[in-house]
């Protein structure tokens, strides 16, 4: 089975983030990256289908400048067995550009089956892996939660608001990856070793004109939280009381 | 004036409360340019058509009505055919979807095949002039970015709760469609909805959540947010990444950035510490009460209201007095 994953650099969420000069973009100095949270989830998957199938390969695909080689190479180590770096200077904020130049290096590529990770952890669009799909005309399902692939098709769970569904689709066909599905194995030292031997092609790509774009970026106004009302449940009745007559919402 | 689009969102023939979100927004938006129609897709099995009055409550002017025996379940590549062949055809400025799993799926296949971008997951919106400028939080809602969304129309999925549902009565006009993608010819086939206790409610419709972590020190102990959430008669219980990852919870269950976003109208957490990824999820709720024996936790700097003690003895002492105020 022929694969492809396509994976976003992402900034270490666990962090205090500054916006930058600019403005409209968040400060880069002092920050870790690392592949998106659910891109990695979507590396693993791949993986393990190809581990279990005994064959197939791997293709791990990543829009940006040269640094997103970086977490290319990383996918390598953990078993992917090529990359390609869409070279661009900047990640739009805009899906369908990201879309169209994924598409376009997709398209001929024959692939079965075409992983994403459900969002990117930073922009949290969750737009990429659906529009991907429909520029290609290929079945899609979004957030799965278990993916079992037999005989050319696949079954999906989706997990929904209290709820969950059950779909079938055929292959060739574009999947995102929930959480929950398969935590990503850390890259062994051969594997890190044997990455560095594995191709990684440069295509340069252009970019459409976004229509979505970023005008400013702040941090959430600070919540002016903070009331201790007391200790145990004796400070019970005064957070009752509060909560009828201040929050009004008992 | 230009009129506005908005997918109503069912399950199981029932109008989600998302459904009526998005209508309010859509009116919203039709009001602030110029007062057009809001124009309402409701797509069903025969019967869902009985929703289309309520949609009318919020302010629907139109309901187009796409009733198909084929569609009892949501059908991904159907319901997004039928909803851009609509949206293409009826010159709206804007189109409306909800931030639920469905919307999400649905809004980007559906502007993917109009050829316009999209704005996803949004928390306040915004007519200016040729644009939509909308908030959205990144990076773990740690960022608020304003985006600008140019183009049209408009497609954006709206954060479950961003708005509040508000009536805008109109008896709506109702017009019958057939699906634009005959329902045996998708390749993607829903087999099965499977849901859990049906009469539970759901973390993004229930107007108070009742959450819990390490804190109950057991899965066992989770009974007692069960009883206060009773004491509510409307609240669900929700958990932390930490509890759903030792399996004490659902993972469908789990508040945060990797879980469910909510917005609630009272948020209590109990014994949650306040880790970031969990704060993602549900910093937005309105009325936040925290219950944690360590009073330097995270989740007090983020509380309106604080109890310093144990869980186990303040959650029995809490449901009681709800209980006194609801009876």
């Amino acid at each position: 089975m022929k694969m492809a994953v396509c994976i976003k650099r992402v900034a270490d969420m666990e962090t205090r983030f500054r916006i930058a000069a600019d403005g409209r973009s968040v400060d880069q100095a002092g920050l870790k990256f690392d592949i998106s949270d659910f891109d990695g989830y979507a590396v693993e998957v791949a993986l393990q289908i190809k581990e279990k199938e005994g064959q197939g390969d791997i293709t791990v695909l990543s829009l940006g400048p040269d640094i997103v080689q970086e977490q290319l190479r990383k996918a390598l180590s953990m078993g992917a067995d090529r990359a390609v770096q869409l070279k661009t200077d900047q990640v739009p904020f805009d899906g369908l550009l990201i879309a169209r130049v994924l598409a376009d290096a997709l398209r001929d590529g024959g692939y079965d089956l075409i992983l994403f990770g459900r969002m990117a952890i930073d922009s949290s669009n969750q737009t990429v892996g659906p529009m991907t799909a429909e520029l290609l005309d290929l079945p899609c399902i979004t957030a799965a939660s278990g993916l079992d692939i037999a005989n050319g098709r696949g079954t999906a769970r989706r997990e929904l608001e209290g709820a969950a569904e059950l779909l079938e689709f055929p292959l060739p066909a574009v999947v995102t990856i929930d959480e929950g599905i398969a935590r990503p194995r850390l890259p062994s030292l051969k594997g890190i070793m044997g990455a560095k031997k594995k191709p990684l092609e440069v295509k340069p790509v252009s970019l459409g004109e976004p229509h979505l774009t970023v005008k400013s970026m702040e941090l959430p106004p600070e919540r002016t939280g903070g009331r201790i009302l007391g200790e145990g449940p004796a400070a019970v009745p005064e957070l009752v009381r509060l909560l009828q007559t201040e929050a009004k919402v008992l | 004036m230009a009129n506005t689009f908005a997918f109503a969102e069912t399950r199981g023939g029932t109008l989600r409360k998302v459904a009526l979100e998005a209508v309010t927004a859509a009116r919203q938006i039709a009001d602030a340019t110029g007062g057009g129609e809001v124009h309402a897709l409701l797509v069903g099995a025969p019967g869902v058509a009985t929703q289309a009055e309520r949609l009318g409550q919020y302010g629907a002017d139109v309901v187009i009505v796409v009733e198909n025996a084929a569609l009892a379940l949501y059908s991904p590549e159907v319901v997004a055919a039928t909803a851009a062949e609509r949206i293409r055809t009826g010159g709206y400025r804007a189109a409306v979807f909800s931030a639920s799993a469905q919307g999400k799926d649905l809004a980007p296949r559906v502007a993917a095949k109009l050829g316009v971008s999209m704005a996803g997951d949004v928390t306040a919106f915004a007519v200016d002039g040729d644009s939509v400028v909308v908030k959205h939080p990144v990076n773990t809602g740690k960022v608020i970015a304003t985006l600008a969304l140019t183009g049209a129309p408009a497609v954006l999925t709206l954060r479950p709760g961003a708005v509040q549902a508000a009536e805008a009565a109109r008896t709506p006009r109702v017009e019958n469609a057939a699906p634009a993608l005959d329902p045996a010819a998708a390749r993607v086939v829903p087999k099965e909805l499977i849901t859990g206790n049906t009469a539970k409610l759901d973390l993004g419709e229930a107007p108070v959540i009742v959450s819990g972590g390490r804190g109950l020190r057991a899965p066992e102990n989770f009974k007692l947010l069960e009883d206060l959430a009773a004491a509510f008669g409307n609240a669900a219980v929700g958990a932390t990444r930490a509890v759903t990852d030792d399996g004490w919870r659902p993972h469908s269950d789990q508040i945060g950035q990797t879980g469910r976003l909510v917005s609630p109208d009272l948020y209590i957490a109990c014994g949650i510490s306040g880790a970031i990824q969990h704060l993602a999820g549900m910093r937005t709720s309105r009325t936040i009460v925290a219950v944690n024996k360590d009073r330097e936790a995270p989740i007090f700097k983020l509380a309106d209201y604080g109890i310093v003690g144990d869980v186990l003895e303040v959650l029995p002492a809490l449901t009681e007095a709800v209980k006194r105020v609801k009876r």
